[in-house]
């Protein structure tokens, strides 16, 4: 039994952080939600007394579905597939190399420092390193003409071609589309694993959707009464490079302190019962490495999906291919002085990163 | 009851402070803080001035808040962080024109200086046409302290005579040229990243549209989708075809670079392409680079000018009246900018301070019809400026005169420029 003393003792230390927190976190998000219904950016938008009125959700709706958003909405399918190849490249990456490290008699301290070192610079002077080497007329281009090859074309980030075009009034399309494939990857997962706790529920659901996406009846919302076309951009390929390139570092290191807490006996247990090396790592080593994957989805994630100081180092806050909703809010806030409309991208961007934490701290918090 | 005495005797302090600081700052003395994104090499040019300014008057300690940045891009958010937080720098630099005006004039946060002006007799010694870029109707806001123009032409002779073209006068004999140049495998056109585009358009735009029309696109009296200016884009179009395909990935001076390195045959940058080249490449004027009025340009200046204003709350006012006092004069200016390169926004400046480009740019600033510059914050406000980059880059990567035109429309429309 802890005395009054000492409790008291602790509520005060806790205290200033707790208040600190509930100002400048909770306090400011309360704040950008109150001000993205506003519509504070009109002309005197400057002043001491600036003018707000509210005006609901309609800073929402026209981010979706306004003329003029559609670089907005561009950002949102870009963040998409760079936090898609981003996450995923650099998980593999880091992965192989964790599994190499892992397998090496010696310099083992040196590679680690060496691929975790990238991870110790900036996001902007990586942008900037790269948007050196990425330069159309030099850097990676010219490496093949050193071997008599004739030098590379493509624009690593000056690239205009878009790829898997859809049109934005066929989203929902889409989103049904994925969540299908979220759903139907997750089943079989667990089918294979023969846990059969909600497996029927599960497959209901599959149908359920795919019914939905094979009618094709999600198209016939009208979103917009005009196409507009998005897609993947080429040129993000150059972003994805220079993050994966400084993140895989990291990624590695995680998997290694990972397969470091694997006990040997695990191992030692299977050799005994005839399992080859692949074999060990395959049924041994990669499902005991799943915590680990989950938390480094939600690591580099996070960073994906607010990332901001990369994209403005290597391709500049107006180029379009490589624009992501960080970018616009700074643009739309600070330059264009729609301090509501930028709030509103900030409020959306808060909760696209909910979806991926708050999850992951639900099934922390259990396990706990 | 305890607090309350407490909180009387905290106001009362309060006041008192707020008295004393009030008649203190009514005599010059004390600080002054002057915020720009003047770094790097234009830092010099600015210390200059600081230095003139401190030599006048001893008595102030300037403090020099640079934020450093590209145009100034990181400079104005922390400005207006400082401006809603209220806690203005006692000066601070803006592109003279609609950037100050749609931002802080309508926002009620300058003074208006038409009293300096008269005071100084600055209205003698400014052109008539600067002074629509710098006002409204309810009054003067800045000081500019240099002028820059958008609208030149940079080419390297020797390299034009090798391939058999002289730099074209009119966009038709762009047009003419650039496949002659294309089938030599030059670029006729450098252009880097998205503003620089931007201030291509402007060029294309005043030389289709005529100062006149460009002028009435800007007061609302030109609609953005009539055919003239469809035509614009549908020009502008026409040039991207003979531009560089990696733009987005050069700065101005890498695009710059291309014309030096011989392989492209014309850039169209802001003057400040001047000092790069004179300076930083060590290509002469005259002997090394060539320069010329953008084609159908002849005659007009696209001007652009930074400028100082006062703003309402400044905490030493007379220390910022004394320093927009020093960079209007002719000591200043002319102290400023052969360092800045860029010319004096006064007519009666000592051009023998300046070099050969500066010389004949000075000239047709004093006798050619003034205009002002669209990417560099003068004939449209910080909202149009924005979304109008969007729009830019949309046309980029689809080419669609019309749609570029009724998107311009729309952003008029919603930024307040057209009623």
């Amino acid at each position: 039994m802890r005395s009054r003393r000492e409790q008291l003792m602790a509520a005060l230390t806790i205290l200033p952080s707790i208040a600190l927190l509930g100002i400048f976190v909770y306090g400011f998000i309360g704040n950008s939600i109150h001000m993205s219904t506003t519509d504070w950016g009109q002309e005197a938008a400057m002043s001491l007394t600036p003018n707000i009125q509210s005006v609901g959700m309609d800073n929402y709706r026209d981010l979706f579905t306004g003329f003029l958003n559609v670089r907005f909405r561009q950002d949102l399918v870009n963040m998409f597939f760079f936090t898609l190849l981003f996450v995923g490249l650099s998980l593999l990456i880091g992965l192989f190399l964790a599994t190499l490290i892992d397998q090496l008699i010696w310099g083992e301290t040196f590679f680690r420092t060496v691929f975790l070192y990238p991870m110790s610079l900036s996001m902007v002077v990586t942008g900037t390193i790269w948007r050196w080497i990425l330069q159309p007329r030099g850097g990676i281009n010219i490496l093949p003409t050193l071997i008599g090859l004739p030098p590379g074309e493509f624009l690593w980030l000056s690239s205009r071609t878009q790829t898997l075009v859809f049109d934005w009034s066929h989203i929902f399309h889409y989103i049904c589309l994925i969540l299908l494939i979220a759903v139907a990857v997750s089943t079989y997962g667990q089918w294979r694993r023969r846990e059969n706790k909600n497996l029927a529920r599960k497959l209901v659901l599959c149908a359920v959707l795919m019914g939905i996406f094979l009618s094709g009846i999600l198209t016939r919302i009208g979103l917009l009464n005009f196409p507009e076309a998005h897609g993947f951009n080429e040129a993000l390929w150059g972003v994805v490079l220079a993050a994966v390139w400084q993140m895989s570092g990291y990624t590695m290191a995680l998997y290694l302190a990972g397969l470091r807490t694997i006990p040997h006996e695990l191992r030692e247990a299977a050799r005994v019962d005839g399992g080859s090396e692949f074999q060990i790592y395959r049924y041994v080593d990669l499902p005991l490495l799943k915590p680990i994957t989950a938390s480094a989805i939600v690591i580099l994630g996070h960073i994906a999906l607010k990332i901001f100081d990369l994209i403005f180092a290597i391709a500049g806050p107006d180029h379009y291919p490589t624009s992501m909703p960080a970018i616009t809010m700074f643009l739309k806030t600070f330059r264009g002085n729609e301090l509501a409309v930028g709030s509103a991208i900030g409020v959306i961007l808060f909760l696209i990163v909910s979806l991926l934490i708050v999850p992951y701290l639900v099934v922390s918090f259990r396990e706990e | 009851m305890k607090t309350l005495k407490w909180l009387k005797a905290a106001t009362v302090c309060a006041a008192l402070i707020l008295t004393l600081g009030t008649i203190a700052s009514a005599a010059i003395g004390g600080e002054l803080e002057i915020f720009s994104w003047w770094a790097g090499d234009e830092g010099p040019a600015l210390e200059a001035l600081i230095e003139l300014y401190e030599s006048k008057y001893p008595e102030v300690t300037v403090i020099n808040a640079t934020v450093t940045g590209g145009s100034g891009v990181n400079a104005k958010a922390v400005l207006k962080t400082r401006m809603l937080g209220g806690d203005p720098p006692d000066a601070f630099q803006v592109h003279a024109g609609q950037e100050l005006i749609g931002t802080w004039v309508v926002a009620q946060r300058m003074e208006d200086l038409t009293w300096l002006f008269e005071e100084e007799g600055w209205f003698e010694v400014f052109p008539d046409d600067l002074f629509d870029l710098l006002s409204t109707e309810e009054g003067i806001w800045s000081v500019p302290v240099n002028i820059h123009r958008s609208n030149v032409l940079y080419f390297i002779p020797e390299n034009l005579e090798r391939w058999g073209v002289e730099a074209p006068s009119t966009w038709d004999e762009f047009l003419e040229i650039a496949p002659k140049l294309m089938n030599q495998g030059v670029i006729p056109m450098s252009l880097g990243e998205n503003w620089t585009a931007t201030h291509l358009w402007e060029s294309v735009a005043l030389s289709e549209l005529g100062p006149d029309k460009y002028g009435d696109l800007w007061n609302g009296e030109l609609s953005w989708t009539s055919p003239e200016v469809v035509g614009v884009w549908e020009l502008f179009g026409e040039i991207l075809e003979y531009t560089n395909p990696d733009a987005p990935s050069l700065s101005w001076q890498q695009a710059t670079d291309m014309i030096v390195e011989g392989q492209a045959a014309f850039n169209i940058m802001g003057d400040w392409a001047s000092g790069y080249l004179s300076v930083t490449l060590n290509v002469q004027p005259v002997t090394g680079y060539g320069w010329a009025a953008s084609p159908g340009t002849e005659g007009m200046f696209m001007a652009l000018s930074d400028s100082f204003g006062l703003p309402v709350g400044s905490p030493n006012r007379d220390n910022t009246i004394a320093w927009l006092k020093t960079i209007g004069g002719l000591d200043g200016q002319d102290s400023f900018n052969p360092l800045k390169g860029s010319i004096s926004a006064r007519i009666d400046s000592d051009l023998t301070k300046y070099d050969l480009y500066l010389q004949s740019a000075a000239s047709d600033y004093q006798t050619g019809q003034i205009v002002g510059s669209l990417a560099h914050g003068v004939v449209a406000n910080e909202r149009f400026m924005n979304d109008f980059a969007t729009v830019m880059d949309i046309f980029l990567a689809n080419k669609d005169a019309r749609a570029a035109a009724n998107a311009a429309h729309i952003v008029a429309i919603q930024s307040g420029m057209t009623k």
